[in-house]
């Protein structure tokens, strides 16, 4: 079913530029696995909400000035004077929410299909570096409204750099342009805040040519071994991923009309004061398992180091699940530590919320220690001494046949 | 280098034909021009000439009375001055080095025992401690507390307790007369 044409005209690029043909490959005869479930909408869902964020993002860049004496100001005029203003920059806000939503349901659903296993090693890795690239983005974009959060949001991380042994209070210093979070350091945040998403975008195209030349993991983890266990792109997964975009804008929906600022926190409609920190300072709830890590720690540097190991550890993942079985469904053991896992991560996220002392310190360093212990010492060597995985279906036909 | 008669095989796989010379000293010398070209733009990022400019204060420490502590700005941080009285600082001189994280006499953080001058940035992540107002926590140890993390700094400003690893710094500054300094 490759393309054809008879029109003229499109022959003529076609053969000059084969856009077309890429695309008709891509979006039309592409054949996807046929037992997708819905939690492989969320892909194209966290498409959908950089798109957004690119053009909200865009609008709002007109109407804000990133300078330490106006920035604040700016945002409350884009709130109260600026024509709808207010629709796109609660669209931007929560669509930021929204998007780590989906890529964390996408992290999870890959987690559990064993997505990440060979062949799909790569594409799992350019995933980690999109949610990384995502995590610099965001905290940035949160700087700009220039809020009391913004303001010590920046001064914590950035200060995580110091803990690098000799050249950290240095490198603090250049990222500042300063010997503080200043303007200097508001007026590169913003460029960089503009210039991420762009690269992202450039990582999701790199993404998606791993994910096409791998194609689809699906819930049963088997490979496609014809065209009996496929579907073409167009009309199934297209329809399919329009029908939950709808799910998914009807709860965006709800959100942004009635509580735009409930993922937010209300510091930060306080302009910031360097002279004064909040009592509590929470990041965006996105944050929060990873800031629960950095605190658990009673180390500075050790702390970074947790903090940033509990994502590198997701780099080197493909090599630390030895099972060759991809699918959850028939491994037993595994399953059930999954969902411990995702508690243990929801946990932790509960734990960054709070305030650092008494017994959630304590429960911090444990859940800390389990997030470690799931990669480094279940996954590769208990599992294997205990697992005795159930027998695979000999093909997707037969098992979609077969329920 | 190889002999004149035969250079190509008789130096071959032993990586010594001038053509691999010449493409590593080429390669050695791009990776040079580049990170010259690099570093302007690098270095651009660092505090510029308006920034340093900003870089000293001078303070009347004449309205300060014994046990109050002001708060002033330098290089857009906070500068904690606390005129201490004779009960803090016996208690921050008599402290055994052996209690200290991160050991420091008191003698060497103040240049008069009665003034205490103190960059008021936590080192651990850059809050600001508590304790500068009255009423606030001055932490377990009489001098500062930081809310965000939990760290204890004494009333020389040393860190006895929490997970800031360093004493907060001191500014270096100079006393003008008997009544004023010059931070910076």
């Amino acid at each position: 079913m490759s393309f054809k044409t008879n029109n003229k005209v499109v022959q003529w690029v076609e053969d000059r530029l084969p856009l077309i043909s890429m695309g008709h490959h891509t979006l039309y005869e592409y054949p996807m696995p046929k037992n997708l479930n819905y939690l492989w909408n969320f892909g194209s869902l966290a498409g959908f909400a950089l798109v957004t964020m690119i053009v909200t993002g865009i609008i709002l860049a007109m109407q804000y000035t990133p300078h330490v004496d106006m920035a604040f100001n700016s945002v409350e005029r884009i709130m109260r004077d600026v024509n709808n203003g207010w629709l796109i920059r609660y669209i931007h806000m929560n669509m930021a929410s929204f998007f780590f939503i989906a890529v964390y349901i996408h992290i999870m659903r890959g987690l559990y299909y064993g997505s990440y296993k060979a062949p799909r090693e790569l594409l799992w890795q350019l995933g980690v570096v999109i949610f990384l690239l995502m995590m610099a983005t965001a905290f940035m974009g949160y700087v700009l409204p220039w809020g009391q959060m913004s303001f010590w949001g920046a001064t914590v991380i950035t200060n995580l750099f110091s803990a690098i042994p000799v050249v950290g209070e240095s490198i603090v210093t250049w990222l500042w342009g300063g010997f503080s979070v200043d303007n200097p350091t508001l007026n590169r945040f913003f460029a960089l805040h503009y210039l991420l998403p762009f690269i992202i975008v450039a990582v999701v195209v790199l993404h998606i040519v791993a994910l096409h030349t791998v194609t689809s993991n699906n819930p049963l983890g088997i490979d496609m071994k014809g065209p009996q266990d496929s579907l073409t792109f167009q009309p199934y997964y297209t329809i399919k991923d329009l029908f939950g975009l709808g799910v998914f804008l009807i709860l965006f929906a709800g959100f942004l009309f009635w509580a735009p600022n409930y993922m937010g926190h209300p510091d930060n409609y306080i302009p910031a004061n360097p002279l004064s920190t909040p009592a509590h300072i929470v990041p965006e709830w996105y944050f929060l398992p990873f800031y629960a890590i950095l605190r658990a720690v009673p180390d500075k540097l050790g702390g970074v180091l947790a903090m940033f190991g509990a994502i590198a550890v997701l780099f080197v993942l493909p090599w630390l699940d030895r099972s060759k079985i991809r699918s959850c469904k028939f491994r037993p053991v595994a399953r059930v530590f999954f969902w411990i896992f995702l508690l243990n991560g929801l946990f932790l996220g509960y734990l960054g919320g709070k305030p650092a002392e008494g017994w959630y310190v304590v429960a911090s360093q444990i859940a800390t220690a389990y997030y470690f212990f799931h990669f480094l010492i279940l996954l590769p060597v208990i599992l294997p001494m205990i697992e005795r995985p159930r027998e695979l279906p000999s093909s997707i036909h037969e098992a979609v046949l077969k329920s | 280098m190889a002999d004149g008669a035969n250079p190509e095989s008789s130096a071959q796989g032993s990586g010594e034909t001038r053509r691999e010379f010449l493409y590593l000293t080429a390669g050695a010398m791009t990776v040079v021009g580049a990170a010259g070209a690099i570093w302007p733009m690098i270095d651009s990022m660092n505090p510029s000439a308006d920034v340093l400019a900003l870089s000293s204060t001078e303070v009347d420490l004449s309205p300060i009375e014994e046990g109050q502590s002001v708060t002033i700005t330098w290089r857009g941080k906070p500068v904690f001055i606390r005129r201490r009285g004779a009960e803090e600082i016996a208690i921050a001189e008599e402290t055994p080095l052996a209690d200290l994280p991160d050991p420091q006499t008191d003698d060497d953080r103040v240049e008069k025992p009665e003034w205490l001058i103190l960059v008021g940035v936590c080192t651990h992540l850059g809050c600001v401690p508590l304790g500068q107002k009255t009423g606030e926590s001055r932490g377990d140890y009489g001098g500062w507390f930081c809310p965000c993390h939990g760290s204890h700094y004494d009333t020389s400003g040393r860190i006895r307790k929490g997970p800031a690893p360093k004493n907060l710094e001191v500014p270096p500054y100079v006393f003008l007369t008997d009544n004023s300094i010059k931070i910076g």
